[in-house]
């Protein structure tokens, strides 16, 4: 089985041009993923399924990964020549910057010809918001369909070229896409006879605080 | 009164026949099964479009038991996600604990002990027992046997999930697996009584062979219906026993050789027509290789721990990256992927469900096939919808 970095390199022989990265994975597993541009991913998966070296031929897992803006702080050290001839001085600034964020598409890839793998692609959309559009890799795939489908419902990506995109497991008329980090959940509180912590806070909003009854236990403790 | 045609069905004299005048006539008709269908194992439902008795379209639909369980696994501890494992496949929840648990184990590079490791594949393919006779009980209810062949497998469940109950706790819900081994150790009597248990399974499965396999109604029910061609079984992702049936030799006990496996001498059987009657043979064959893995394992398990002593379990936070794990489960490959940012609760859980990623195929099988059997044909692919809609 060839490793991510010899797949990178073949890949980069074949598709000049296409922009490739290897994702390197610190865990133990060792798992290395390769990014791909989204616009040739579906040329790039044909060949990694029909090339005789890897027959990827069977897409086992396709999920989605949201990765929301962050802010990244860099810190970046300047060593500074004291004039006065003493030793240079280093002096460490740290900016701010917000790193945008993307929504993320992971095939697992292995092979049940050679019987190996896997080989891990990752697709990614350029933001978050309104350009959330990937190839859908269907056509090559057929056991990407429910998958897709079901992170188009969970995650909000579109998939081009997808035979059926629709809806898979929330309903249709369901509104957002539950499986992003800032989805919010609907406030459907239901009455409830103690509540405490979060859901105390959630009866406060529903219920205006009770009026304090004349003569009652407020009254009595005044002076 | 009108006469009937010369090349009527009863040219018998004096016969009146009456034309159908039927407004539906040549149509096509579209049919809600389910979601309160008994023969769609859960809720779930088929958007049938009938030509006649035909199933020209099929659609299913599913969702209704969706509860976010990766959203879940986001919000809890790698530890608190364990006995929800449990909920996804609840006739499974052995083989669910250990895909979870080994995907785990990946990512943060845990060993397991020896006598764990042999708990497992006892655990495993007690599970595999449970899940097929479970499967070939429900195919004949399927059938239209009402009752007494489910019983039968019932029976011999119960036997299965007593065990599972007296080493866990819990007949369905086991919750036994950790990562770096399991919960506890079971004392002598649990093993022995295992024992017993799986050298009678064979005595069982003479008897209930002997009422199905060659059983004529199963046979002319089943055979050449729902064909899966091998190629489009490997496109559409197929694992277990029904890509097996299908012809091509994809275990991941022998192709991922996790945790012990090696050390076992099985078969993996392969089907020829790739139709419901292979399917329901394939699982059959595999209940037979299982036992012979169960008595070896059995006899063979050492002393030992059964938890790798430096396993964390509480406060478990391991360092950022990802892994994929992944088992042969009874229905097919269960996999959990895993996305660890360092904290105490995975990033991202996910969980690649068998009977999810099989269901593509379902009206790839049914066109053309009467709606009864798309009914047999569904319960041969083996689905449990705690897994499809999590």
């Amino acid at each position: 089985m060839e490793t991510a970095e010899q797949i990178y390199d073949r890949l980069r022989a074949r598709f000049p041009g296409a922009a490739i990265a290897v994702v390197p994975n610190p865990a133990p597993a060792a798992q290395h993923s390769l990014a791909l541009e989204p616009a040739r991913a579906r040329e790039i998966a044909l060949w990694l399924r029909d090339d005789p070296e890897l027959k990827l031929d069977y897409c086992s897992n396709v999920t989605g990964v949201d990765w929301p803006d962050r802010e990244v702080v860099e810190t970046t050290s300047a060593t500074v020549p004291d004039p006065a001839g003493g030793p240079a001085r280093t002096i460490e600034q740290k900016t701010k910057r917000i790193q945008p964020g993307c929504l993320e598409v992971v095939y697992h890839l292995y092979s049940m010809a050679l019987r190996c793998g896997p080989v891990i692609v990752r697709l990614r959309t350029a933001n978050r918001t309104d350009r959330v559009t990937l190839p859908s890799l269907t056509p090559v795939w057929r056991s990407c369909e429910f998958q897709e489908r079901e992170i188009y419902d969970l995650f909000g990506v579109v998939f081009e070229g997808h035979p059926d995109l629709r809806r898979i497991l929330m309903w249709d008329e369901f509104k957002g896409h539950p499986m992003r980090k800032d989805y919010t959940e609907p406030d459907d509180y239901e009455w409830e006879p103690t509540p405490h912590d979060k859901v105390l806070a959630k009866a406060k909003k529903h219920y205006p605080p009770e009026p304090a009854a004349p003569g009652g236990a407020a009254e009595a403790a005044k002076p | 009164m009108i006469p009937a045609p010369a090349d009527s069905l009863f040219p018998t004299p004096g016969t009146r026949v009456r034309p159908v005048h039927d407004e539906f006539h040549g149509d096509l008709l579209e049919v809600s099964m389910g979601p309160h269908h008994p023969s769609t194992h859960g809720v779930f439902r088929m958007m049938v479009t009938l030509d006649g008795e035909t199933v020209v379209r099929l659609k299913p639909v599913f969702g209704y038991l969706h509860r976010n369980h990766e959203k879940l696994g986001e919000g809890t501890t790698y530890l608190g996600s364990m006995p929800y494992t449990d909920r996804l496949d609840y006739l499974c929840s052995m083989t669910n604990n250990w895909a979870y648990a080994l995907a785990v184990e990946k990512l943060a590079g845990q060993a397991v002990p020896e006598r764990a490791e042999y708990l497992r594949v006892i655990l495993a393919e007690l599970t595999r027992l449970l899940n097929h006779t479970c499967l070939a009980g429900f195919l004949l209810q399927d059938c239209g046997a009402s009752g007494t062949p489910l019983m039968y497998a019932f029976r011999e469940r119960e036997k299965i999930l007593d065990l599972f109950e007296s080493l866990s706790g819990s007949r369905m819900m086991c919750n036994y697996q950790r990562f770096g081994g399991c919960r506890v150790d079971p004392p002598p009597v649990w093993l022995e009584a295992a024992g017993r248990l799986v050298d009678g399974y064979n005595a069982f499965l003479d008897e209930y062979e002997a009422l199905l396999t060659g059983n004529e109604i199963l046979m002319a029910r089943t055979q050449g219906v729902g064909r899966l061609s091998a190629d489009l079984a490997v496109s559409a992702g197929i694992t277990g026993p029904m890509l097996r049936a299908a012809g091509v030799a994809y275990d991941l006990r022998k192709v991922d050789a996790y945790g012990i496996y090696p050390r076992f001498d099985f078969r993996v059987p392969l089907g020829d027509h790739g139709d419901t009657y292979d399917r329901y043979m394939i699982r059959v064959l595999e209940m037979r290789e299982s036992i012979q893995i169960l008595q070896k394992a059995l006899r063979e398990i050492p002393a030992g721990p059964v938890m790798d002593p430096k396993a964390k379990l509480r406060g478990f936070r391991p360092k950022p990256g990802e892994a994929y794990g992944r088992i042969e489960g009874p229905k097919g490959e269960i996999g959990f992927y895993l996305i660890s940012d360092g904290g105490p609760n995975p990033y991202r859980y996910r969980v690649r469900a068998p009977s999810f990623v099989n269901l593509t195929i379902l009206e790839d099988l049914c066109l053309g096939h009467t709606v009864a059997d798309a009914v047999i044909i569904l319960g041969s692919i083996d689905i449990v919808l705690g897994e499809v809609d999590r």
